[in-house]
């Protein structure tokens, strides 16, 4: 079993805890992730490592209240046990001196972006974060981001805070105004890394996404993940999370996410019905079971 | 033949009841049921008590054979059991699973006029009467102050860890998954192989003193060199045979094709028989086609009528006699409605516009020259393109090693195929201090051939630490 130390809500249902796992802990490295299950009737689900503490011996997660294994998450608080927590998982990012490089946080991706830019500005690089988020009551971590970026730029889908536009818009003028950005790295929802790297595509800004596709094991045995790069098939719990965007196929990762889409919604309904007081649907939740930050 | 015929020595075994096939493909539940007390000792009865003892010869893990058999024709099964359990930690397992008819029974002398003795199915008795009523401890030798680091809690781990623990050496298994036991919980199906008869294996090993850590996944949380820095005197690797292997053919990657790894996986481990009340999910269509002719093939067919699936498939690319499964579980499967394509095999999955599969184009093949295995070679028959409508395609045509552990290890000798390159008798790997057994050497076999690996490398290991001893 594996203790919540702490609790924080970020946002309107995304939350985020810091879990006790000292030997997770002393191995973590940006750009994983680990796998937990909440209870013993529970599925494994992947979640991308936002932070580690080697001192306190805890993991940082993000994540946002989709599906039913993602609410009964929410529900849990300080103190609270996880039964099964393992990592870390999955290739870490390259961290390397680049140059100038921009990374991009789409709505609960900015929480695993977040040890990366930092490492990255660590290295000597210079960082440009952007943040995107729906709306702005969903923006979280943007003093932690703009300590870890050499600068910080927000957009909100709606205009609510700080600008209205998509990450993309943003990545667009950053790229226009220095001509030495050499490395993007992008992580949230499957469209907005698509949407990114069309944009950077057009560049040729080298691009790397980090894809949550559905996963059991999360250490090459089952194929749940797969994923075609570059025309061949890789699994994103080994090969990956990271891979180079120009190369992912979108389209199929789009299709495969959806998979189990009628069984997240039997789920999720068996679930609120279960469940006293619980929060009510009121129609934007999409019942994904199996994702880790969208 | 019916219990109480104990005088005349019968030419034929007892046969082993089962739950009857149209009940039990709406079912989980074990499929063999079990012989009783009497059908026991009649049938230990059978045994000749041969000087030579010719089954032992066919025993992996060197089980005293006709010793134990006798002690359950005097219906001593605490004896009987005591006696296994000297050779063999997981019994209850290898009562199951085993193929016997190909190892101990395969030399049975009355084989040769008749049917052999059960001695799987009697090794199955005593090993659950002992798990029903609580197990006797086991003796365990002084403590050597030596501790092994075991990775993988396969059968090949937890032979090597309990013959190790009896031998006094301090054993703690690494386990990836949240729950030890590895192919028998993950792959074997309930019907085959009961969870909780692999929990209770596993709990008799914690006895032995045996730490069992989960959510370990050696080469990421620690690696083996940094095991041995952590103070392990030794290190075991049955990492098992995790890869699965995929037809490499347009359209694998569609929804609803499976690897018979992630199939079994989210059926057995996760319980997606029980969704929604366990939150995994699983999706089986109508039609299902498994891709493949081998235990683990028959296992995922079964599985998906159970699933509900109203025809299960079978495709294979060579015929009937070439089969490698067991012929227990093609005759299961049989009795069962899964149905067999024979020489066949897809070029492609086929699927719409939502990226669902909708059926194979497959090549029809025929039987040519034999090839290096020694069975005929499958040849594909030109222009015999047809397609078979299916809506979920398992692919079940092997697996290879996981190589987490290999690729974090330094000097670790592995072969092409990523296998660890181990010496047969002992385990002993290029690395010193380090061994191997199980399929992560052989590539994908049997539970016991598993079994049988782990206890030579457990002797091997506590020689390798006697030795560190007197030096």
């Amino acid at each position: 079993m594996y203790r919540i130390t702490r609790k924080q809500v970020l946002a309107p249902a995304i939350s985020l805890f810091e879990i006790k796992a000292p030997e997770v802990a002393e191995k973590a490295k940006p750009g994983q992730f680990i796998i937990l299950r909440v209870d013993s009737e529970g599925e494994r689900i992947p979640l991308t490592i936002a932070d580690f503490d080697r001192g306190k011996g805890t993991i940082t997660c993000v994540f946002q209240e989709v599906g039913k294994t993602t609410r009964v998450l929410g529900t849990l608080n300080e103190r609270d046990l996880i039964k099964d927590f393992v990592g870390p998982l999955g290739e870490p990012s390259r961290i390397e001196h680049y140059g100038h490089v921009v990374c991009v946080g789409g709505g609960v991706g900015v929480a695993p972006v977040y040890p990366i830019a930092r490492a990255l500005k660590e290295t000597g690089n210079k960082v440009t974060g952007i943040i995107g988020a729906r709306t702005g009551e969903l923006v979280f971590w943007e003093d932690k981001m703009r300590d870890a970026c050499s600068e910080l730029r927000i957009t909100t889908d709606d205009g609510s805070y700080v600008r209205k536009g998509f990450v993309t818009d943003v990545l667009k003028e950053v790229i226009e105004e220095s001509n030495e950005v050499v490395l993007c790295i992008a992580i949230g929802p499957l469209p907005m890394m698509r949407a990114v790297c069309n944009l950077t595509r057009e560049y040729n800004l080298k691009t790397v996404v980090s894809l949550n596709s559905i996963m059991v094991d999360g250490t090459g045995m089952c194929g749940s993940c797969r994923v075609t790069v570059g025309g061949e098939t890789k699994f994103a719990c080994v090969d990956g999370p990271e891979f180079d965007g120009h190369q992912v196929d979108f389209a199929e990762m789009a299709r495969r996410a959806v998979i189990y889409r009628p069984q997240e919604k039997i789920s999720l309904e068996k679930y609120l019905n279960e469940s006293k007081g619980g929060h009510r649907c009121q129609g934007s939740c999409r019942g994904e079971n199996n994702d880790r930050r969208e | 033949m019916t219990a109480g015929n104990k005088k005349t020595l019968s030419p034929n075994r007892f046969d082993m009841p089962v739950q009857e096939p149209e009940q039990r493909i709406k079912n989980f539940a074990e499929v063999a049921l079990g012989y009783d007390e009497e059908t026991v000792a009649v049938e230990a009865g059978r045994c000749l008590q041969c000087k030579q003892a010719p089954c032992c010869r066919g025993c992996p893990v060197e089980v005293d054979i006709p010793a134990f058999i006798k002690l359950a024709a005097q219906k001593d099964f605490a004896g009987a059991i005591k006696k296994i359990k000297e050779k063999n930690a997981l019994p209850a397992v290898c009562g199951r699973v085993c193929p016997q008819e190909n190892q101990c029974e395969q030399y049975c002398t009355l084989g040769k006029k008749y049917q052999p003795v059960s001695i799987g199915r009697i090794e199955r008795f005593c090993a659950d009467r002992e798990l029903e009523r609580g197990t006797v401890p086991q003796k365990v030798a002084v403590p050597t102050g030596k501790r092994v680091a075991v990775v993988g809690s396969g059968p090949a781990g937890l032979t090597c860890a309990a013959d190790l623990a009896k031998l006094g050496h301090q054993v703690t298994v690494f386990e990836a998954l949240h729950v030890a036991g590895g192919v028998l919980m993950y792959g074997i199906p309930e019907f085959r192989l009961p969870k909780a008869v692999v929990q209770k294996e596993v709990a008799n090993l914690k006895e032995l003193g045996v730490e069992i850590q989960v959510n370990a996944v050696v080469g990421k949380l620690a690696t083996v060199d940094e095991l041995k820095e952590d103070g392990f005197d030794a290190i075991f690797i049955g990492t098992g045979a995790g890869l699965p292997y995929f037809m490499k053919i347009p359209g694998e990657n569609a929804c609803g094709v499976y690897s018979a790894n992630e199939f079994l996986t989210r059926t057995n481990l996760m319980k997606a028989y029980s969704f929604p009340d366990y939150d995994t999910p699983i999706r089986v269509g109508r039609k299902v086609a498994v891709l493949g002719g081998g235990n683990v093939a028959m296992d995922s067919a079964r599985t998906a009528l159970r699933l509900g699936a109203e025809e299960s498939w079978i495709v294979y690319r060579r015929s009937r006699a070439e089969l490698p499964a067991r012929n227990e579980e093609i005759e299961h499967a049989e009795e069962e409605g899964v149905k067999f394509q024979f020489l066949t095999s897809p070029t492609r999955i086929l699927y719409n516009d939502d990226y669902w599969v909708t059926g194979m184009e497959c090549l029809r093949y025929e039987l040519g020259a034999p090839d290096d295995s020694g069975r005929r070679r499958p040849v594909p028959i030109k222009g015999s393109e047809f397609v078979i409508k299916v809506d979920t395609v398992v692919v079940a045509i092997g697996q290879g090693p996981n190589p987490l552990v290999s690729r974090t290890t330094t000097d670790l000798a592995c072969s092409k195929r990523g296998n660890i390159i181990a010496d047969a008798e002992t385990g002993a790997t290029s690395k010193p201090g380090v061994f191997a057994g199980g399929d992560v050497v052989s590539g994908a076999a049997t539970v016991i051939l598993a079994m049988g690996a782990g206890r030579k490398a457990a002797n091997a290991i506590h020689a390798y630490l006697s030795g560190q001893n007197t030096e």
